[in-house]
C-alpha cells in the first residue's frame, strides 16, 4: 500500500457496483428493536478476516471471514472467478458481555454498559485480542479457540483404584472444592518417598476433542481515568500503548499497566465556564508512533506530537477550514462539530465528519481541506427541526476504503454515501442499509467542492434516477432510523453498516 | 504399594486437581509439583509428567505462571543435570503464550535451567530451542528468543556462533516493534557473552540498527544497552562508538529519549571514562539540566550530585553550578523538587568555600520555596550539608521554614516535617531545639488531624530517645501530662498513647512516679474509650514497672475497671489482668 490513497487514479475511475452479501440480526416486518440489541461499534481487524460488533446492551459480537483466501483451486474459488469480485463472507463466532450497567457510587453517576468503541490489538499465537469500552472503563478482551477437554481418568474418582474406604472422603474434598487442611498439612510434612515413587499414581487421563470453542477472557480493565465520557479509543503502531480520549482528555496507556496512565492532552480550562471546545474523536497515527489526531466541537482537527513535550496541550498542526460559510446562523458552529475522524492506510490523510459533510484532509496542507463531500446538504433548511429533536448532535462515523480511494458515512432513513476521492472522480453512490441497497437509489445533487476546482459543478446521476418516492431533497427522510455505524474491509471493497439492531454487509 | 495406603490419598488427590475445574486447585496443585514429581518418581516424571505438563499448557494465566516457575527449580525432580533437557519442552511452549509475565517467567526459567545444562546439552537441545523461538511464527516466540541467547551462545561451536549472531541481528530488525524491544533490551546480556572480536563488528551494526529505529520505545530501551555495551568496550572504542550516539540521542527530537539519557547519564558517564565525561558529556548535560521538558529536567536535576562527583570541583562550578542556579527557580515544582532532594549532595564536592558561596544562596532559596515538598527534600537532606558547613549558617533560615511546614494546611506535609524532627534535633542540638521547637512538638499533639497526632506522640518518645531521659524530665514529660487535662477525650486519649510510648524510654521509675499516677486518673474517666484505652496502657506497663507495683496500683484499677458497665472497657481489662497473671506464672 501506497502512501494512502489518491494517487491511482486509473483503477478507480469507475464507480463501483455495490451488491447486497448478507445481513445479521435482520427484523422481520413489525419486529420493535429491542433498545439493547441496537448496534453501537463496528470494527474490522487489521487483515479483515474479522469483525467486530459492540451494542447497547454491552454486548460484543464477532463475526470472522468463511471464504478463506488461502483456499486455491476449491470450486467455491472457481465459482468465484466468474464474477469480478469475489466477496468476504462473515459468519457469527462468538459473543460476550463486555459491559455491565454500573452505578459510580461517589459520583451518584450512572454508567451505562453501551460499548462505545472497539478496537482490535496484535494478534498473537492465533487468539484475538481487542479493546471494547463503555463511558468510563476501557476492557482489554482476549477470545481464543479453546480445544474442548475431557478428563476421562483420575484416580481418586474411580473405586476401582480407589481403596473402599476413601471414597467417601473424596465425594466431601470435591464438593468443598478443596483437600481438606489436615491433608494439606500433612503433605508439607516431609514424607519420605520411596526413591523409585509410587507405582500406583497416575496421572490424570485427557482426551481432546477435536471440537473447539471460542472463549472470551477479560484481560484487563483500564478504569478511573475518565471524568467525563470516552469517545474514542485507539492502538499505537508500536503495539504496547493506546490512548483513549473523553471530551477534555487524552490518556495515555500502556496495554500491560492498567492502574496507570499518562494524560497528554488537557484542554479543560481553568474555569470551566470558559469551555469553549471539546474533543470528539482521537485517534494514532497508523504508522508514525509519536503522532496523533483529534477534532474538536469546532470543527478543528489538531495533530500533535508525542515527542515534543510530556503534556502535548500545544498542536504541531492545525487543520481548520477556514473558508466562511455562506450563511452564518445559530447552527454554524454546532454542525461544524466533528463526529469522527479517521486516518488513512498510509497515515497521509485524515478524513473527517461534521454533520453536514465529510471532508478529506492531506496532513501536509494546513490551508483547508482537500476535498468536502456534501453529505445532508438537503437537510439546512431543516436544521431547526433537527435541532428540536436533537437529531443535530447525532454522531456519524466515516470510513476510508483500504486502498484509499473512496469514503463513506451514513445518514438518516438507514442510507449511507459512498464518494470517490480520486481527482476527477465523480463518483456519489447513496445505499440503504436493506436486501436491496439501490431501491432507494436517489440522486442527491452532491457538490463536492474543491477548493482549486471550486468552480467545477459536478452532478452524478444514476440509473434509478426516476425512483419514485425520494425527491432530491430527501424530504422523505426518517430521522429516527439513522445509520450511525460504518466500517469498510481493510483490503477490499466491502463494507459493513448498522441499521438500529442489523448489521449489513456490503460488497462491490 | 496398594492405593487404599492413607499417606497415598493425599497425593492422589493432587494429582487429580491438576485438571481440576476450580483454577485454585489446579494452582494449588502446580504449586505442589515438586511433591507430585517425588511422588511418581524421578523416571515417571520425565516420561509421564513432564509430558502432561507439556500438553496441557492452554491453562489460566496464573496456572501457567505457576508452571514455568516451578519448571526452573525442577532439575533435582526430573534426576539431575543430565536430564534437565527434558525441561526444555513445557518451558519452550510456556515462553511462546500470549501473556507477558508468563513468557517471561518461562525465560527466566530457561535461563535457570539452560545455565546449569552441561555443554553438550546445551548443543544438542538448548540451541535449537533458541533457533526454533527465534523462527516462531508469532511475536510472542520471538520475543521470548531474544532472552535466551546470552545462555546459549557460549557453548555454541563456532560456525553455530555465527549463525546465532546473524539471527540476532534479524530479531534486531524484526517487523513487530515488540521483537525490537526484546532484542534491545537484552543486547547487553548477549553482547556480554560474545568475544571482543565480533563486538565491534556484528553488536555495534546491531545497535546501530537500535539506535536509528522510527519506533521511539525502541530507541528508548537502545539507550538503556548504551551503558552495558560501552563497558564492555575498550574506552577509545567506546568514546569512538558509543559517546557520538549518546550525545546524539541527548537532542533526539523525543523528549522520552533525551529522559531517559537524563536518567541513565551517569552510567553513561562511567562508560565512556571520565576524560571523555569533561569534554563531550558535560555539554550534553549541561542541555538536558535546560531541556525545554520538565519532564528531562526533573531526571537530569536529580543526577547533578552524582554527575558532579566525577568531575573535578571547578568544572561543577564553571558549567553546572550556573544550570543548578536556573533550576532551583525553574517554572516546575518538581523540577525544584526534585532538585533539591540531591543537592544537599553536592555539598562535600564543592567544598566548603563553594559551598558558601555558590550552594548557600541556593538552599536558602529553596528553603523558602512555595512548594513544601521542595522545602521538605531539602530539610531531609540536612546531615550532608551539616558535614561540611555546619549547621549555624543554615540555622537562622532553617526555623522559619520549619516552622512554616510544621502549620502547612496540608496534613500530609505536617505529619512528613514531624518525621524529619528527631534528625533535625539531633543536627541543631538540644540548645537550638529547647528554644525554637519545643513548642511545636506540643502543639502537633493537640492537631486536628488523628495521623498528626499518633505521629507526634512517636515523636516526643523519639526525641526522649534522641536527648534521654533527664532531659525529656524536664521537657517534655510535664507538659505532656499536663494535657491530660484536654476537655475533648480524642485529645486525652493521643496523651495516653504518649505515655504508653514514652513509658520504655524514661524506665521504671520515672513511670511509676509520674506517668502510672496520671494513667490510674485517666481510669476514672467518664468517656469508656478512654477507659479501655487505659486498661490497654496498663497493660503495656506490666513488663516495665515492679511486680510490687503491678499488684499495689496496676491490678486493683484493673479490677475496677473489669466491672466496668461498657463491655468493651471490661474486655480489654481483662485481656490485661489476663496478661498479668500470665507474666506472674511465667516468672
Amino acid at each position: 500500500m501506497n502512501g494512502g490513497g489518491g494517487g491511482d487514479v486509473g483503477a478507480s475511475s469507475g464507480p463501483l457496483d455495490w451488491r447486497f452479501s448478507q445481513v445479521f440480526g435482520e427484523r422481520s416486518a413489525g419486529e420493535e428493536v429491542q433498545e439493547v440489541d441496537i448496534i453501537s461499534a463496528i470494527e474490522f481487524d487489521k487483515s479483515g478476516d474479522h469483525l467486530a460488533t459492540g451494542d447497547r446492551g454491552g454486548r460484543v459480537v464477532l463475526f470472522e471471514r468463511t471464504d478463506s483466501k488461502n483456499a486455491s483451486g476449491g470450486r467455491k474459488d472457481l465459482e468465484g472467478t466468474d464474477s469480478p469480485v469475489r466477496h468476504p463472507e462473515f459468519r457469527y463466532k462468538t459473543e460476550f458481555q463486555s459491559h455491565e450497567p454500573e452505578f459510580d457510587y461517589l459520583k451518584s453517576l450512572e454508567i451505562e454498559e453501551k460499548i462505545n468503541k472497539i478496537r482490535w490489538s496484535q494478534t498473537a499465537n492465533g487468539a484475538l485480542f481487542l479493546l471494547s469500552t463503555n463511558d468510563k472503563t476501557i476492557k482489554f478482551w482476549k477470545v481464543q479457540e479453546k480445544k474442548i477437554k475431557k478428563i476421562c481418568d483420575i484416580i481418586t474418582d474411580s473405586s476401582r483404584t480407589l481403596g473402599n474406604g476413601s471414597s467417601n472422603s473424596n465425594v466431601t474434598c470435591l464438593t468443598n472444592g478443596g483437600l481438606p487442611d489436615k491433608v494439606n498439612n500433612y503433605i508439607t510434612h516431609d514424607y519420605s518417598f520411596p526413591p523409585g515413587g509410587i507405582p500406583s499414581l497416575q496421572l490424570p487421563a485427557v482426551t481432546t476433542s477435536l471440537e473447539t470453542s471460542p472463549v472470551a477472557r477479560c484481560r484487563r480493565v483500564y478504569t478511573h481515568a475518565h471524568d467525563y465520557h470516552i469517545n474514542s479509543i485507539s492502538n499505537n503502531s508500536d503495539g504496547e500503548t493506546f490512548i483513549s480520549a473523553d471530551d477534555l482528555r487524552i490518556n495515555l496507556w500502556n496495554l500491560e499497566i492498567s492502574n496507570q496512565s499518562f494524560n497528554i492532552v488537557d484542554v479543560k480550562p481553568a474555569n470551566m465556564e470558559d469551555l469553549t471546545e471539546v474533543i470528539t474523536s482521537a485517534e494514532f497515527h497508523p504508522t508514525h508512533c509519536n503522532t496523533l489526531a483529534y477534532s474538536s466541537s469546532k470543527g478543528s482537527i489538531r495533530l500533535i506530537d508525542l515527542r515534543q513535550s510530556a503534556l502535548c496541550d500545544s498542536h504541531s498542526k492545525l487543520f481548520e477550514d477556514t473558508a466562511t460559510p455562506t450563511s452564518r446562523s445559530f447552527f454554524t458552529e454546532i454542525i461544524a462539530s466533528v463526529s469522527d475522524i479517521k486516518f488513512a492506510k498510509g497515515g497521509r490523510y485524515i478524513l473527517s465528519r461534521d454533520y453536514m459533510t465529510l471532508k478529506l484532509w492531506d496532513i501536509n496542507m494546513d490551508s483547508g481541506p482537500v476535498s468536502t463531500f456534501q453529505v445532508h446538504e438537503h437537510l439546512r433548511p431543516k436544521l431547526c427541526d433537527l435541532y428540536e429533536n436533537d437529531s443535530i448532535f447525532d454522531k456519524f462515523e466515516c470510513c476510508l476504503s483500504g486502498d484509499g480511494l473512496r469514503v463513506a458515512t451514513g445518514s438518516y432513513s438507514n442510507l449511507f454515501r459512498v464518494f470517490g476521492v480520486s481527482p476527477g472522480s465523480t463518483e456519489t453512490t447513496t445505499l440503504e442499509a436493506s436486501r436491496n441497497p439501490m431501491r432507494r437509489q436517489v440522486t442527491t445533487p452532491a457538490r463536492p467542492s474543491r477548493p482549486s476546482l471550486s468552480s467545477i459543478t459536478r452532478v452524478v446521476r444514476r440509473g434509478g434516477a426516476e425512483s419514485p418516492g425520494a425527491d432530491g431533497n430527501g424530504n422523505s427522510f426518517d430521522h429516527t432510523t439513522k445509520l450511525l455505524h460504518l466500517a469498510w474491509h481493510p483490503t477490499e471493497n466491502s463494507i459493513a453498516c448498522a441499521a438500529a439492531n442489523s448489521l449489513y454487509m456490503y460488497y462491490a | 504399594m496398594s492405593m487404599t495406603d492413607e499417606p497415598l490419598y493425599p497425593i492422589a488427590v493432587l494429582i487429580d486437581e491438576l485438571k481440576n475445574d476450580d483454577i485454585q486447585l489446579r494452582l494449588n496443585s502446580i504449586r505442589r509439583l515438586s511433591t507430585i514429581a517425588r511422588a511418581l518418581g524421578e523416571e515417571r516424571t520425565r516420561k509421564e509428567l513432564i509430558p502432561f505438563l507439556s500438553e496441557n499448557n492452554d491453562d489460566d494465566d496464573e496456572v501457567l505462571l505457576a508452571m514455568a516457575e516451578e519448571l526452573g527449580v525442577f532439575i533435582p525432580y526430573v534426576g539431575g543435570v543430565e536430564h534437565a533437557h527434558v525441561l526444555l519442552p513445557p518451558l519452550e511452549t510456556l515462553s511462546t503464550v500470549e501473556e507477558t509475565c508468563v513468557r517471561e517467567k518461562a525465560v527466566e526459567s530457561l535461563c535457570r535451567v539452560g545455565s546449569q545444562m552441561k555443554e553438550s546439552d546445551l548443543v544438542e537441545h538448548f540451541i535449537p530451542l533458541v533457533k526454533r523461538l527465534a523462527a516462531g511464527e508469532w511475536f510472542t516466540a520471538r520475543v521470548s528468543a531474544c532472552g535466551v541467547f546470552h545462555i546459549a551462545y557460549p557453548s555454541a561451536p563456532d560456525t553455530v556462533k555465527t549463525e546465532l549472531r546473524s539471527i540476532y541481528s534479524q530479531l534486531c530488525q524484526d517487523d513487530m516493534p515488540m521483537v525490537r524491544r526484546a532484542a534491545a533490551t537484552n543486547l547487553g546480556k548477549f553482547a556480554a557473552t560474545i568475544e571482543s572480536a565480533h563486538l565491534k563488528t556484528d553488536v555495534m551494526s546491531m545497535f546501530d540498527d537500535l539506535t536509528q529505529d522510527d519506533q521511539d520505545s525502541v530507541r528508548l530501551l537502545a539507550v538503556e544497552g548504551c551503558a552495558a555495551l560501552g563497558k564492555l568496550l575498550e574506552p577509545q572504542d567506546c568514546v569512538a562508538h558509543i559517546l557520538p550516539v549518546i550525545v546524539n540521542f541527548s537532542q533526539d527530537k523525543s523528549w522520552r529519549v533525551r529522559y531517559m539519557v537524563a536518567n541513565q547519564l551517569y552510567e553513561l558517564c562511567e562508560a565512556v571514562g571520565p576524560e571523555p565525561t569533561r569534554t563531550e558529556l558535560v555539554p550534553a548535560y549541561v542541555r538536558l539540566l535546560r531541556d525545554n521538558e520538565a519532564e528531562v529536567r526533573i531526571a537530569a536535576a536529580g543526577k547533578v550530585t552524582k554527575f558532579c562527583r566525577i568531575l573535578n570541583p571547578e568544572l561543577a562550578i564553571q558549567h553546572i553550578l550556573p544550570c543548578v542556579k536556573e533550576l532551583s527557580t525553574d517554572s516546575s515544582q518538581h523540577v525544584r523538587s526534585a532538585l533539591a532532594s540531591v543537592i544537599m549532595g553536592m555539598a562535600p564536592v564543592l567544598g566548603k568555600d563553594a559551598t558558601i558561596e555558590h550552594l548557600l544562596p541556593i538552599f536558602l532559596s529553596l528553603l523558602k520555596d512555595e512548594f513544601p515538598d521542595v522545602r521538605l527534600n531539602i530539610i531531609s537532606k540536612l546531615d550532608q550539608v551539616n558535614q561540611v558547613i555546619g549547621i549555624d549558617l543554615l540555622s537562622q533560615s532553617l526555623l522559619p521554614a520549619i516552622v512554616e511546614l510544621a502549620e502547612d494546611r496540608h496534613w500530609r506535609v505536617r505529619l512528613a516535617i514531624i518525621e524529619y524532627i528527631p534528625l533535625l534535633a539531633s543536627q541543631l542540638g538540644v540548645g537550638f531545639f529547647d528554644d525554637k521547637l519545643g513548642a511545636l512538638c506540643m502543639q502537633w499533639l493537640q492537631d486536628k488531624v488523628q495521623s498528626i497526632r499518633e505521629a507526634a506522640a512517636n515523636n516526643v518518645k523519639r526525641l526522649a530517645e534522641e536527648f534521654g531521659p533527664e532531659w525529656a524530665m524536664q521537657h517534655i514529660v510535664p507538659q505532656v501530662l499536663e494535657m491530660i487535662n484536654n476537655p475533648h477525650y480524642l485529645y486525652r486519649m493521643t496523651i495516653l498513647r504518649a505515655v504508653s510510648l514514652l513509658a520504655p524510654v524514661m524506665g521504671s521509675e520515672i513511670t511509676c512516679s509520674k506517668l502510672l499516677p496520671v494513667v490510674m486518673t485517666a481510669a476514672k474517666d467518664r468517656v469508656p474509650n478512654i477507659k479501655f484505652n487505659v486498661a490497654k496502657v496498663l497493660q503495656s506497663l506490666i513488663p516495665i514497672v515492679d511486680q510490687s507495683v503491678v499488684e499495689k496500683t496496676i491490678r486493683p484499677g484493673l479490677v475496677e475497671l473489669s466491672e466496668d458497665p461498657d463491655v468493651d472497657v471490661r474486655f480489654f481489662a481483662n485481656q490485661a489482668l489476663q496478661s498479668i497473671d500470665n507474666v506472674m506464672m511465667s516468672s
